[in-house]
């Protein structure tokens, strides 16, 4: 089951970053979520794993608010960001989304140079006060991004152009430029081949020293390989949730067992 | 006979090809479809595609190409100077058509007229015999070959697809062909004109005063028409264009489906208004009210209802649902990937529309504000009632002036002398009007083939 596990980077601080608690989603009548609760720690990378349609996108996205933009989408429940409730009435969930980043399954870069991709949140938050400032600021997340040896040159040319994996690590260094708390990541290496997906993974491993990361993935060997924390998810429930270690050696439920080993999903 | 019982007898007789050539496809493998190349009614289908396109085409063709080869026979026999010519044969036409009708002519038998028209409209009827002849021929043949071909081995579908293609080959060959026809026509009246009209006197011409019989001391400029026709355009695009767009946009970034779902019908509705009924509403209703402000009464720039603003404001309000149906389809195309991105990164949506959206959907946008454009350039009844009649050279908007294609209609109203240069400047206009169109379609695709290499 396991590959060679991504070398463990020291990380010390494991506070509960984000917590939700009895969490239901509904789209039009279909219940998509069912009373989810779990905890996320801060810098850590955890998987979200489960078949098709499990719902695990779906909370996913209940994190950043970022189905706010589905008008048939409703959600119950309570999820904290550091404490703080944020379906609150008085949370702003474009302030949210700066705060929690997302990377999603496949590529999109903005029709627009590799420079102004990285410089988008930057710019719409105002982080940087001067030329230089943002330069500085486009420059370190596209080395956080692993991409800058390959597009320093380049800056100035349209991120279209770039290859599939390129563009995916270019929008993980979009998302990495506005400075977020927690990374969401949709599936981000479904479009990618095992080479750029290895970058992603290594990638993923060096994010955690700063951020929490939250990962879904279809991969079980990709889940081993990155990630601290493991949570199943099946037909809309959280079956199982704990170290990713003991959730693939030594799953409690046996809707786990059966997924991890191939006989559901 | 008539026409349309020579296309109903063909119909009729491919009918039973079809028929036929399906059964003697199933009797020549005892029945068993299994063995057959093809399934049964494509043989039927092949009988009937040989049999009526064939005759059919012909039967075209014929009609399209007889009177003209009859004049040039009756042509060469006429004496005289070529314009006196064409002024004979028309003669003849009129008198061998009302001969073919009530029969009898208006001319004197004896008279070249007389004699040419009754020689004419007998060889009308030949033709028309000959045509007939030829076609049940043709028809007849197809019918036969193609039953003929009909056997298990035959491969009826791939015949089939060859015709289906040579039809689709055909409607696009006729539309290109009658685009070039307009454009050669066109063309040649303008040399016409331009024999017995000085070019640079049309083209840097600053007064357009044209007089019946006054020859080529006439002014006929095109520059006061042009700035008519671009200075209304230009009206018509500042209200059209923001105004699209900004709907276009809140229909597609804002409004709920449902809404969406109700409205953009109705705009479409808007749309398919007849442009003279937009002519009627700015003659009667915006005119005098622009007149109320501006006329005497007011600020004292308008002298009458028509004026350029008149014809522009209407006309700008005509083309709003044309630029918003066209850009909210352009703004839903843009991937739903794109606006997530930025939402994700924490853009509110006007800054998501603003940068990402409108940026990706700019080529089309840019479409089709030239396609609103050209439209603005080629429209007629809209400024004939509401801009004015006299050609004029001026920047005060509150003014009447005149267009273009509002003048191409008022030079060929009437009795019209296609000698004369007051008349066959209309070509001129128009094909003045069709380079600007085309010129403006060139930018366009340039603009978005730029857009694109920078961008994909």
């Amino acid at each position: 089951m396991f590959d060679a596990k991504i070398s463990e980077t020291t990380v010390t601080q494991n506070d509960i970053k984000i917590a939700a608690r009895k969490v239901q989603v509904y789209y039009g009548e279909a219940h998509a979520i069912k009373d989810v609760s779990v905890d996320i720690l801060d810098k850590t990378v955890t998987a979200f794993i489960g078949p098709s349609g499990c719902g695990k996108s779906t909370f996913l996205r209940c994190i950043n608010r970022m189905n706010d933009t589905i008008p048939i989408c409703r959600v119950e429940g309570d999820i904290l960001l550091d404490g703080e409730d944020i379906y609150d009435k008085r949370v702003d969930p474009v302030n949210l989304r700066a705060r929690v980043g997302m990377v999603f399954q496949k590529p999109n870069p903005f029709p627009k140079s590799i420079y102004d991709n990285v410089a988008y949140g930057p710019r719409i938050h105002g982080l940087a006060r001067t030329k230089a400032d943002l330069d500085e600021i486009v420059e370190r997340a596209l080395r956080r991004g692993a991409i800058w040896e390959e597009v320093k040159d380049r800056l100035h040319q349209p991120g279209t152009g770039l290859s599939g994996g390129q563009q995916q690590r270019l929008c993980i260094a979009r998302a990495v430029a506005t400075e977020p708390e927690v990374l969401l990541m949709d599936e981000p290496c479904s479009a990618l081949d095992p080479i750029a997906t290895a970058q992603v993974e290594e990638l993923i491993d060096e994010l955690r020293q700063s951020y929490s990361v939250v990962i879904v993935t279809h991969s079980m060997q990709q889940a081993a390989r990155v990630s601290q924390k493991t949570a199943f998810f099946h037909l809309g429930n959280l079956v199982e949730y704990g170290d990713t270690e003991q959730i693939f050696t030594n799953p409690v439920d046996p809707r786990t067992e059966s997924y991890i080993t191939g006989r559901i999903g | 006979m008539p026409l349309s019982w020579i296309v109903l007898g063909l119909l009729a007789f491919a009918m039973a090809g079809f028929f036929l050539g399906r059964a003697r496809a199933t009797r020549a493998v005892q029945g068993d479809a299994r063995k057959l190349h093809s399934l049964p009614f494509y043989y039927g289908a092949h009988v009937f595609l040989m049999t009526f396109v064939s005759a059919f085409g012909l039967l075209v063709f014929w009609m399209a190409a007889q009177p003209s080869v009859i004049g040039w026979w009756i042509g060469a026999g006429l004496e005289g100077e070529p314009g006196a010519i064409t002024l004979q044969l028309s003669e003849i036409k009129r008198g061998a058509a009302q001969l073919l009708e009530t029969g009898t002519s208006p001319y004197d038998a004896a008279s070249v007229v007389g004699a040419g028209a009754v020689r004419y409209a007998g060889m009308v009827q030949a033709g028309h015999l000959f045509m007939v002849v030829a076609v049940v021929l043709v028809a007849l043949g197809g019918f036969f070959v193609s039953l003929r071909q009909v056997s298990g081995e035959f491969r009826a579908r791939n015949s089939v697809e060859a015709s289906v293609r040579g039809l689709l080959i055909g409607a696009s060959l006729i539309a290109i062909l009658t685009t070039v026809g307009i454009f050669l026509a066109l063309i040649f009246n303008t040399i016409e004109f331009f024999r017995i009209y000085p070019a640079s006197q049309f083209l840097f011409g600053t007064v357009w005063q044209p007089s019946s019989g006054g020859g080529a001391m006439q002014p006929l400029g095109l520059l006061p028409l042009l700035w008519g026709t671009l200075f209304i355009s230009a009206i018509a695009l500042a209200v059209a264009v923001p105004i699209g767009l900004f709907a276009a946009i809140y229909l597609a970034e804002y409004a709920t489906p449902r809404f969406r779902n109700t409205v953009k019908p109705l705009l479409e509705v808007l749309a398919g208004i007849p442009s003279i009924v937009y002519g009627l509403f700015a003659l009667l209703t915006v005119g005098p009210m622009l007149l109320k402000v501006f006329g005497s009464g007011g600020l004292g720039w308008m002298q009458g209802a028509s004026s350029v603003m008149t014809a522009g404001l209407v006309m700008g309000i005509m083309l709003i649902p044309f630029v918003s149906s066209l850009s909210d389809d352009i703004i839903n195309a843009v991937p739903q990937a794109l606006r997530d991105g930025s939402y994700g990164l924490g853009a509110t949506r006007s800054e998501t529309i603003r940068q990402v959206v409108l940026p990706a959907a700019l080529p089309g946008i840019v479409g089709a504000i030239i396609l609103a454009a050209s439209r603005a350039i080629g429209e007629t009844m809209l400024v004939v009632f509401g801009a004015g009649a006299a050609g004029r050279l001026s920047a005060n908007p509150f003014e009447a002036m005149t267009t273009v294609t509002a003048k191409i209609v008022s030079q060929l109203t009437g009795d019209s002398d296609f000698t004369q240069p007051e008349v066959l400047v209309a070509y001129a206009l128009g094909t003045t009007l069709f380079l600007v169109t085309l010129g403006l379609n060139l930018l366009a695709q340039k603009i978005v083939a730029k857009y694109r290499e920078q961008y994909t």
